[in-house]
């Protein structure tokens, strides 16, 4: 309070309390599953958490690309539906160009929307929620268009291989989500890229006033994002051996409660692999605990949307504490 | 005397119905502060903009180091050695103090890797020649204002600046900060760096600077040493007329007590603070910035929560209101700080003016855009605001003027009691005696005013009674004949070397 003493800092919370603070998910994570250990003999056991990881690992794909968005302070709605075109093209064309071209054409067709994403927000300076919801409608209807509306089915099953491998318990699908996860988290907290993507979200002024290129650094992490959507995309493709026109139907949304509920804040500037890692397993066990319990639809819906509010509550207080 | 390091000739620059900048020349020489001053919205910042690459001029010439250049973006200006500590701070509160320094110019291998170690490095470094007491790790929004400025100025050594800007460096500084930030100041000025000051403040000028120019309308009245002038001198230059060194205290009748607050408590903040104030009353609260004044006037607007204390609101006890209430009661509070007065930066002024009072410029539900317009003439005058017309986006006003609309928002809506919180800061000379002029006719119309200021002459000239505040304290309370510097400062400096009680 004194004068002389007034050139102190602010906040004064021991790093590890900061640290708990700041990834409080992983303390949710924890205790949802003692309480589905405690209620289901089925849940901790190896297979089962396996498989949660292999659930987990598309919407967890998707969370990546948008955890990189969001912390720049802009959101994409268009990843479900990048992510079906992709699975679309993925298989639709393997009988044409073989299996590696058609894969490599889904992945540079979600690169492209992103990147066209990007360049609309960044250049004409409309909000992305806007450009992305047109991304969103517009692209499904591409989809519709090029599968006819019906699925398209694999004709080489050798593709449908692929997720089979194993190491140990763990599909190849969680190993690449868990791969692309922590070299994500890589990128954010060792490149130029990743801590400019801070900067911006945090104060889009000073950065600018610091001469980051601020609408080229944006189209980047759209076209990372689309392009993360189609990888997505294209290992659903594997897994199920067909592509379906409303494959990833409101994934956006749930991709983007999972990033929430990590933590990463939807203004911008905040938020980790971490955290995004911990909302996607979060939000995974949660529904694999309550389908272990026979829980009807309508009741896992209720209990995930509460789960949400709760988990924002937390945030929200926790964040008030810490300022 | 040395050549100049930078020299402006001919600086023109226009916004849409403004000539902000004519034909503007202006230099810098090696070690000297050079002051800029003009009343808001003369063009002090947009030409300190056009320096650090912000803004493109539309003509002239900028001469530095001897050749002409060409600032394209404010990296480049940077890079230059030109640096521009912002009126708001310019930072990422999210980031480290290291990244913050470096922000836009990051150490990285050829990948886009950071190089973390030289970037911890560099930054202790430009830390310790400034003798900073922070580390490069800290996050920066867990620092003060004060040290957040100096992770600013930081830029100075790590970019080897030669010509660093001060946009209004103090306004929200404590006394000490603002010793250690003329250190600071004196520091680079012995490193050779050339410095311009701006400021409002004259005594900060006549003891900081070497040189003084003045602003007008965007033109250069012209360039004075500072030993051979006074500040009368400076102010005529500044607003074209000599300003009277006279306070209009209000000749108002003390009626009705308004408010009466009795032991007010907020743990850690004040205690046990009691007054009262009268209908036609001004009062004055005088302390250093940090004394709890701020945060007891929070506390009776609801803004804070107090731990103890009771209110009577014309002699009526009530509870300690919601900001909500306060107002439906008659309280305005006018707050310090622009950032979180709630300024809509989208819209034009007058919307911002009457944007909290609605309700009495519609008729039924279709606003009264006369009447709106009457509001707005009036305080533009009053308070001379300097703006295109009503629908000039707040945002791109001079810092002073929007400063101006804050005032203006709250008086409109003609409340029984007014709290002002630092009025003038970041307000220039003239209009700060047109502010006091309207505090006084405030108070003749009946109006109970609160007046909270820093400055000693301004409390002491508006006042009727001025209470002395000093670490959360009351520690005197002076009238008529007592009023005087001395007696404030006794009480506060009183307080203040007595070994802490708590
Ligand atoms: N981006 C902009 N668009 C339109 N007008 C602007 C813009 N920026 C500044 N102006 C106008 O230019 C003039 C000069 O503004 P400037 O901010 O340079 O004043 P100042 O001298 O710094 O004042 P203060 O003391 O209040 O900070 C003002 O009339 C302002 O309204
Ligand atoms: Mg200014």
């Amino acid at each position: 309070m004194s004068a002389t003493t007034s050139i102190t800092k602010a906040g004064g919370h021991s790093s590890v309390a900061r640290l708990l603070m700041r990834n409080h998910i992983w303390v949710f994570l924890a205790l949802t599953v003692v309480v589905f250990s405690a209620s289901s003999p089925y849940f901790l056991t190896v297979n089962n958490l396996g498989n949660v990881l292999t659930q987990a690992a598309f919407i967890g794909i998707l969370a990546i690309g948008m955890t990189m968005v969001m912390i720049d302070g802009e959101i994409d709605l268009s990843v479900g539906a990048i992510l079906a075109l992709a699975s679309a093209l993925a298989i639709g064309l393997q009988d044409h160009i073989g299996i590696w071209p058609a894969v490599f054409v889904g992945l540079l067709s979600g690169a492209a929307l992103g990147f066209l994403n990007g360049t609309l927000v960044a250049l004409s300076g409309m909000h992305s929620f806007i450009v992305t919801l047109g991304g969103l409608i517009g692209i499904r209807g591409l989809v519709f268009i090029y599968t006819g509306e019906d699925a398209l089915m694999v004709s080489d099953f050798s593709y449908t291989d692929y997720p089979e491998i194993y190491l140990g318990p763990v599909s190849l699908t969680a190993m690449i989500f868990i791969a692309l996860a922590l070299f994500f988290q890589w990128i954010l907290s060792s490149t130029r890229h990743g801590r400019e993507t801070y900067a911006i979200g945090d104060n889009i002024d000073a950065a600018h006033d610091a001469g980051i290129n601020i609408k080229r650094h944006k189209i980047i992490n759209f076209t990372l994002c689309g392009a993360l959507a189609a990888i997505a995309g294209i290992l659903l493709s594997m897994r199920l051996g067909t592509a379906e026109p409303n494959a990833g139907k409101v994934w956006e949304l749930w991709t983007i409660i999972a990033v929430v509920l990590g933590g990463t804040r939807l203004q911008g500037g905040y938020g980790s692999m971490w955290m995004t890692i911990g909302g996607v397993l979060t939000l995974a066990v949660l529904r694999n605990g309550l389908r272990l319990l026979n829980t009807p639809n309508y009741v896992e819906l209720m209990v995930m949307g509460t789960v949400l509010v709760l988990a924002l509550l937390i945030d929200k207080l926790l964040s008030r504490q810490e300022a | 005397m040395a050549d100049p390091i930078l020299t402006l000739s001919g600086i023109t620059k226009t916004f849409p119905g403004v000539i902000a900048l004519d034909k503007v020349s202006f230099d810098v020489r090696p070690g000297e502060v050079h002051a800029l001053v003009g009343e808001n919205g003369a063009g002090k910042s947009t030409l300190m903009k056009v320096l650090a690459g912000l803004y493109h001029p539309d003509a002239g010439a900028i001469i530095y180091q001897g050749q002409p250049v060409q600032i394209d973006n404010p990296l480049a200006a940077r890079e230059k050695g030109i640096l521009l500590i912002h009126q708001e701070l310019s930072l990422s509160p999210e980031l480290s103090v290291a990244e913050n320094i470096y922000l836009g110019a990051w150490p990285t291998n050829a990948l886009g890797v950071l190089n973390k170690r030289k970037l911890r490095r560099d930054a202790q470094a430009a830390l310790d020649a400034m003798g900073c007491s922070f580390g490069p790790d800290d996050r920066v929004g867990t620092l003060s204002v004060a040290m957040q400025q100096m992770v600013e100025i930081a830029r100075s050594q790590a970019f080897s600046a030669n010509v660093v800007i001060f946009d209004e460096p103090t306004a929200s500084l404590t006394d000490t900060e603002k010793d250690q930030l003329f250190t600071t100041i004196r520091g680079l000025q012995r490193q050779g760096v050339g410095i311009v000051y701006i400021s409002h403040k004259m005594d900060e000028i006549f003891e900081l600077t070497d040189r003084i120019t003045v602003l007008r309308d965007g033109q250069v009245q012209g360039t004075v040493t500072t030993k051979e002038t006074d500040a009368t001198a400076v102010t005529r230059m500044m607003i074209g007329r000599t300003l009277e060194a006279y306070f209009h205290k209000a000749d108002s009748t003390f009626r009705d007590e308004v408010l009466r607050v009795e032991g007010l408590s907020l743990k850690g903040q004040f205690g046990d603070v009691s007054f009262s104030v009268r209908q036609g009353e001004v009062l004055g609260f005088y302390g250093l910035v940090g004394a709890g004044r701020s945060e007891v006037v929070e506390t009776l607007f609801g803004i804070r929560k107090a731990d103890r204390g009771t209110l009577r609101w014309q002699g009526a006890e009530i509870p300690l209101p919601t900001p909500r209430q306060a107002i439906d009661l008659g309280m305005a509070l006018v707050p310090e700080s622009r950032k979180e007065q709630g300024l809509v930066l989208m819209m034009g002024g007058m919307e911002n003016t009457t944007l909290p009072h609605l309700a009495s410029y519609a008729r039924r539900t279709v606003m009264d855009r006369g009447k709106e317009r009457a509001t707005f003439d009036e305080y533009k005058d009053a308070l001379s605001i300097k703006t295109t017309g009503p629908e000039q986006p707040v945002s791109t006003l001079s810092g002073g003027n929007q400063q101006k609309f804050v005032l203006a928002k709250w008086l409109c809506a003609g409340p029984k009691l007014i709290i002002l919180d630092e009025p003038t800061r970041g307000i220039d000379v003239g209009s700060k005696s047109a502010i006091h002029t309207l505090i006084a006719n405030l108070a003749e119309r009946g109006l109970a005013v609160i007046v909270i200021s820093s400055e000693m002459p301004e409390v002491l000239g508006v006042s009727h009674r001025v209470l002395a505040m000093a670490e959360g304290r009351l520690v005197g309370e002076f009238e008529g004949e007592e009023m005087t510097e001395e007696n404030l400062i006794d009480a506060v400096s009183h307080h203040l070397a007595r070994p802490a009680a708590e």
